[in-house]
């Protein structure tokens, strides 16, 4: 171990000397605090240390020391359910140690490393495994077995292996390597800045499915795939964070707060435990890791807390898992980036951020996919990054710098949101480059006509805000009566299937197929009302018809209903289309 | 205390002094400079490094010189006494009485940078907060632990606005009234004696906490102000269990401060100039709003900016946006129609206003009625800027119909007297009056039940 002296302090940046036979991102304990911190630059008997927490009345010529590994994190069963800072410290350890504020240079245990989990071996002794090879589960919640995997780099015949109630640093299992005997307990470290590895990508094409109309009706996102949801404050980005955390159809959540508020991690922790998963009716906790660097934490966690939390989501996928990863927000990580460069006094590129910003964003998205694994399973993460751009003007780096890389993009509106159009998506100009990939998907699971309803509608709504042009000039009396059925249908559409409550019990969810009838439905109704203007209609008399009244609600029929519901509904759109001129109501 | 004086200051600019051959100063510990005519000023370390310090004054740095200016490092960081006298006092930007009265003596000295609060340890907060004001109530509404900003431009009415929310703020149910902790950042002698007044004839001066920076006086206290006052309200609720409501103003004249002094230690900027860890710097004052488990105190933030330009994108009211729960922004069209108070509703959002409403906590109906109100007054407005083009005759008689709702909410909804302290009920009864003017078939948000128990339609 390297043993060091403080030579200068500025922030969150140390320049310490004396470390001169240490390895660049070792962890590091700074002062006679011990604050955690990574040596991100060494130069001529110096090392430059970001440090994980405030700084406040370090000095020079206190003492530094190296710890001689990489910013790890600790991986094995109880990860589930934790809620963790930005280094993998857990919240309600830290509280129970020294109360309701964040105390500094604080040391707990990531994972318990007492408690006993009951150890279910599925090799025998004489099995050859690999890094990564299965070698027994344990129930880890409700919801989830964990598998047990060797650790990489260890290959060999098991010589021993047994059944029973093990903790995470107990030995379940002998090796026997070319390195002479290894044990394997449950627990093991990874470091947060290497991509655990994969056998091979797969193609993306199953969707992530959401719950969310607008999301997966027109711009879905793939299970390993890419999304950027970039939005001004105010716009609901965090709600639509929220949202699919609670309702995506992936087996774990890894949800980071990066750089958020207090108080919203504080309603995660209080509404997911009381929330169900939808498949299997057990508490949403049993299924999700927080990651809490609220923004008044010290800003180098926060620069961490994005690879804590993709390495947790990666050790899941490994055991065969889909993951889905929410970063809210990526934009506050670029900020912690910039302030760490400006205080290393790099050249800065554009708008203060450091020139390495696009390769560090395209890195993390990287780390998602859908993949085979190195133990022959398929797993994803499927990462959502929440993009906070200043003024919501995504001309910005962080923005640009985010697109480039995912694939799919949700822009949050303003305008939309100041008029509670939630979630305020905006189906202009939005897109998803899954499309393709995921029809396949639609044809076979939900329908055939799947696919050219989700292409009707997209074109209603680009038709709609074309007409929408020509009003601003002539009035809305001025257009022909087949435009104003135009108009008509497209906000039906907005209102009626785009627009979605989350903190409606009915609404906040829509399964796939209550989505695809909420499609046929809306198709249905226009095409009744185009047969009432061939025969001479005029809209003003169907502005208000018993069927157009029925979609309305339609969202917020229970899916047990929706069947019955929506004969009813089509017996409506018969009446209306068989209607005499002088009976429509108006 | 350390007696060690340093007369070895090298450079000094217009606010920081840089001392050599100091090898132990901590970062963030207080010095004290004395001047050749014997007075002090206090400083603060901003980068300590072994062999130079660089210290931030406080003070103005007018009469300091090279050779007979001393610095002592005192060896602690930034404290501050508290204690319960210091309600219905007035201090200064550094914490010393500007009202003629004693030092603030105590055995409890609390680092006023504070900590974060555990985010486990939060309380998710729920109460509901009255403030009399419709549009914040019914729209957009205060809870307690929330920090709720107010977005004004200048020479609009925030300062009547906060200090209507301050004297009519309450709990239902409750008697308890706020604490009111004031910070006054690089406020005008007339607008510190506006609030004084008020504080004063209202009686709620007695539970109050003041501190008060004016323009005059050194902007690097401006830095300082808010965290004192924050220090003090922290005291108050979690060690003396008081319900506490930080007014500070105005958040803007804080930021220009911290990019006087990012500008002075030539630091990389970001965005027009202003420090690339602006965002972090305001969330340390802001995060200091909530609620914590157990403990029965709270605090509420209630900041106010004004939007350089009335610009809602500026990097102030931006990175404020993204740390506060929601924002109340006041509108320069309303000001000039004479509606007070001129709370722009469609630009104005409460995070926390779900866990705050609803049946129980204010009235079952409260959230449709809330949403109903932004979607038929945002289509009202919308209307507005078309007929600008088309005329009004091109409305159809529904349109015109929901033009005239934008009006009557303007007129009837938002507009109130700066002594008119509405219920909740009032406030919710009188967007169904404004209902009863459109088509009962237009209340998309609204469900049926409540239509049939609260509607005001004649059939």
């Amino acid at each position: 171990m390297e043993n060091g002296r403080v030579y200068r302090v500025s922030g969150p940046v140390v320049i310490a000397t004396g470390l001169t036979g240490s390895k660049m991102y070792n962890v590091v304990k700074v002062g006679d605090e011990k604050l955690t911190g990574e040596i991100i630059k060494l130069d001529s008997g110096k090392a430059t240390i970001q440090v994980y927490e405030d700084t406040t009345g370090l000095k020079p010529g206190e003492p530094v020391t190296d710890t001689g590994m990489p910013l790890s994190v600790k991986l094995g069963p109880g990860l589930i359910g934790s809620i963790f800072d930005g280094i993998q410290r857990p919240l309600d350890k830290i509280m129970g140690k020294s109360g309701d504020f964040m105390p500094r240079g604080i040391d707990v245990e990531s994972v318990d490393t007492k408690k006993k989990w009951h150890f279910v071996p599925k090799v025998k002794i004489g099995d050859s495994v690999k890094g990564g090879d299965i070698i027994g589960e344990v129930n880890e919640t409700s919801l989830i077995k964990h598998l047990v995997m060797v650790q990489h780099g260890i290959n060999g015949k098991i010589l021993s292996i047994s059944e029973g109630d093990f903790s995470i640093s107990d030995c379940v299992a002998e090796i026997g390597s070319k390195d002479g005997k290894r044990s394997i307990s449950m627990g093991q470290e990874w470091p947060v800045r290497i991509p655990r590895p994969v056998s091979s990508k797969l193609p993306p094409n199953v969707p992530f499915l959401t719950g969310q109309r607008v999301i997966d009706a027109l711009f879905p996102v793939a299970k390993g795939g890419s999304a950027a949801i970039p939005g001004p404050f105010g716009s609901g980005k965090t709600v639509v964070s929220h949202q699919l955390a609670k309702w995506g159809d992936s087996e774990i959540v890894v949800y980071i707060g990066c750089g958020e508020r207090g108080n919203e991690m504080t309603e995660i922790l209080t509404t997911f435990p009381e929330l169900t998963d939808p498949k299997s009716g057990k508490p949403l906790m049993d299924r999700t890791i927080l990651i809490a660097n609220t923004s008044n934490m010290p800003v180098a966690a926060r620069e961490a807390s994005i690879y804590t939390g993709i390495t947790l989501a990666e050790y899941y996928r490994d055991m065969g898992y889909n993951v889905a990863l929410m970063a809210d927000s990526t934009s506050r990580w670029a900020e912690a980036l910039r302030e760490i460069s400006g205080r290393l006094e790099e050249m800065p590129g554009e708008e203060g951020y450091p020139a390495y910003l696009g390769r560090k964003v395209a890195e993390f998205y990287e780390r998602a996919g859908r993949v085979q694994t190195v133990n022959g399973l398929t797993g994803s993460v499927t990462a959502i990054g929440a993009v906070s751009p200043p003024g919501g003007d995504t001309s910005e780096p962080v923005s640009q710098n985010t697109l480039r890389v995912t694939r799919v993009f949700w822009a949050l509106d303003a305008s939309l949101a100041n008029r509670r159009h939630f979630p305020s998506i905006n189906w202009l100009n939005s897109y998803s480059l899954y499309l393709d990939e995921l029809g396949e998907w639609y044809n076979k699971n939900v329908g055939e006509e799947w696919n050219d309803m989700r292409s009707t509608v997209m074109s209603i709504l680009q038709k709609e805000a074309e007409i929408n042009e020509v009003v601003q000039l002539v009035g809305y009396d001025a257009l022909p009566e087949k435009e104003k059925e135009v108009l008509d249908i497209a906000k039906v559409i907005r209102e009626d299937f785009l627009q979605q409550s989350a903190f409606d019990d009915v609404d906040t969810y829509t399964s796939i197929k209550k989505q695809a009838i909420m499609l046929k439905a809306i198709l249905e109704l226009d095409a009744a009302e185009r047969t009432l203007l061939d025969r001479g209609f005029t809209m003003d008399k169907l502005s208000n018809t018993d069927a157009k009244q029925k979609m309305a609600r339609m969202k917020f029929v229970p899916e047990a209903k929706i069947d019955s519901y929506y004969q009813d509904f089509q017996k409506s759109v018969r009446d209306l289309a068989n209607t005499e001129t002088n009976k429509v109501q108006s | 205390m350390k007696d060690v004086y340093y007369s070895t200051v090298k450079q000094i600019t217009n606010v920081l002094l840089f001392v050599e051959g100091v090898t132990d100063a901590a970062y963030n510990e207080i010095a004290e400079i004395s001047l050749e005519d014997g007075t002090t000023v206090t400083g603060q370390v901003l980068d300590s490094r072994n062999g130079i310090a660089v210290v931030q004054s406080f003070g103005e740095t007018r009469g300091m010189n090279l050779e007979r200016t001393k610095v002592r490092f005192t060896g602690s960081t930034a404290k501050l006494s508290v204690s319960t006298d210091m309600l219905g006092r007035i201090f200064d930007g550094v914490g010393n009485p500007r009202d003629g009265g004693p030092q603030i003596y105590s055995n409890e000295q609390i680092e006023i940078t504070g900590s974060p609060i555990n985010p486990t340890a939060r309380e998710e907060p729920s109460e509901f907060i009255q403030t009399g004001i419709s549009t914040i109530d019914c729209m957009n509404t205060l809870v307690r632990g929330q920090k709720l900003p107010i977005f004004s431009g200048s020479g609009l009415p925030h300062n009547r606005i906060a200090a209507q929310i301050a004297r009519q703020a309450k709990i239902l149910g409750e008697s308890e009234e706020f604490a009111v902790v004031f910070g006054g950042i690089g406020i005008n002698s007339e607008e510190a004696n506006f609030f004084k007044r008020e504080l004063e004839e209202t009686g709620a001066l007695s539970r109050a906490v003041v501190f008060l920076n004016l323009s005059s006086e050194p902007s690097m206290e401006r830095v300082i102000l808010p965290r004192l006052a924050l220090t003090a309200a922290e005291y108050l609720a979690y060690t003396e269990n008081m319900h506490v409501l930080v007014i500070l103003t105005d958040m803007t004249n804080y930021a220009e401060a911290l990019r006087e002094i990012s500008a002075a230690r030539e630091e990389v900027p970001g965005r027009r100039g202003y420090p690339g860890y602006m965002y972090t710097d305001l969330s340390t004052i802001y995060e200091r709003a909530g609620k914590i488990n157990n403990r029965k105190g709270s605090i509420t933030q209630i900041p106010m900016l004004t939007m350089p330009g009335d610009d809602i994108t500026h990097p102030i009211p931006d990175l404020t946006g993204y740390i506060t729960e929601g924002q109340i922004v006041l509108s320069r069209e309303l000001h000039r129609k004479g509606i007070y108070p001129n709370v722009d509703v469609l630009l104005s959002l409460s995070r926390l206003m779900n866990q705050g409403i609803g049946k129980e906590r204010t009235r079952e109906d409260h959230r449709n009625v809330s949403d109903q109100l932004y979607s038929s007054y945002a289509a009202g407005k919308d209307l507005r800027s078309l007929t600008e083009i088309v005329g009004e005759e091109a409305l159809s008689e529904n349109d015109r119909r929901s033009l005239k709702f934008a009006d009557l909410f303007e007129e009837k909804f938002v507009k109130q007297g700066y002594d008119e302290d509405r219920s909740i009920d009032k406030s919710l009864d009188l967007g169904w009056e404004l209902f009863s003017t459109l088509s009962k078939n237009d209340m998309k948000r609204i469900k049926d039940e409540f239509i049939s128990k609260y509607g005001k339609w004649k059939e």
